[in-house]
């Protein structure tokens, strides 16, 4: 399959800053540094590309592999009419991004989530608590080594 | 003797006046509140049964319906709720989630509210149909009915 325009363009614009590309099953991805995510982002909310909305943000635990997190964006430009997804590795000792908060505020949720679910640390985050779970919840449940059948009631349970 | 009387025990009188005046309130927390509304409207009318009112104060109501999953950050609400409620209180689960949790077997979800608070009925299904509903509601008439009205305060006194 033809690689899409945008991907190109891109690569051309950011040489050294991309790891990678592809288009499989008609998903252009760009797989990028931590360090270049505002940049790359923010030239893409621009004209001529206008990536304007975020549509979702989300992470994957590859557990066992290195980096083992991998944070996922997906953009939509409504001018194009096109998906982007932006795929930036993350190693488990140095688990942390930056917000996009500042850019599209929107981000605030999905950052908590994703703070919440996998522990990723979100520089300059406007409040970075837990969303879904309560106070007092030890761990991060969506990760791959969180205990299955492991329970953290809030109250005392009966039998 | 003159005029109309009956005679009867006090205690069955109680218990039937009881089953049929059943003050419902329905802590509906997912997709089962659909299901509860099918059961309580017109088509099915759980109001034959005398509990079609329903009281949204857990302090006017003596049947509680849980209907629906109940997470671990729903677990405390739930039993303040309970606590709200006067005695005699009864307690249905509606629905596989209230029972025992149903597929969510994860780290969110209590696994059955019988975790949190007694629970009298049952109803499974997922959905349950509606006539499921109505024989749960008769099988918890029926306890009512033949229980004693002392049982539960020596119950939680012990």
């Amino acid at each position: 399959m033809e690689k899409k325009k945008i991907l190109k363009e891109l690569e051309q614009q950011f040489a050294e800053k991309i790891r990678g590309t592809s288009s499989d099953f008609g998903d252009d991805t760009l797989i990028i540094d931590r360090e270049s995510l505002l940049e790359v982002v923010q030239f893409l909310k621009q004209k001529p590309y206008e990536y304007s909305m975020l549509l979702d943000l989300t992470c994957v635990d590859h557990l066992g592999q290195e980096p083992r997190f991998e944070m996922v964006y997906h953009f939509l430009s409504l001018s194009a009419k096109h998906r982007l997804r932006i795929k930036v590795p993350l190693s488990e000792k140095n688990l942390s991004i930056e917000t996009l908060t500042s850019i599209w505020k929107n981000a605030n949720w999905l950052e908590r989530e994703v703070y919440d679910m996998f522990g990723v640390r979100f520089y300059g985050h406007p409040d970075l608590r837990r969303l879904f779970m309560y106070d007092g919840f030890e761990g991060f449940p969506l990760r791959k080594d969180y205990p299955l059948r492991k329970r953290q009631p809030r109250i005392r349970l009966r039998k | 003797m003159e005029g109309n009387f009956i005679l009867t025990k006090l205690d069955q009188i109680i218990s039937w006046g009881r089953k049929y005046s059943l003050f419902q309130y329905p802590f509906i927390t997912a997709c089962c509140g659909m299901e509860y509304m099918g059961a309580v409207c017109s088509h099915f009318d759980l109001d034959r049964f005398g509990a079609g009112w329903t009281r949204f104060s857990p302090r006017q109501a003596d049947m509680l319906l849980v209907v629906g999953t109940i997470s671990q950050k729903e677990a405390p609400i739930l039993r303040t709720v309970y606590e709200q409620m006067v005695e005699p209180k009864w307690v249905i689960a509606f629905g596989t989630c209230a029972v025992s949790g149903g597929i969510y077997d994860n780290y969110a979800v209590v696994q059955g509210i019988d975790r949190i608070i007694p629970v009298d009925v049952y109803i499974p299904g997922c959905p349950p149909r509606p006539e499921t509903v109505l024989n749960a509601l008769i099988k918890l008439q029926e306890k009512i009915k033949t229980q004693g009205q002392e049982w539960r305060w020596k119950r939680r006194k012990s």
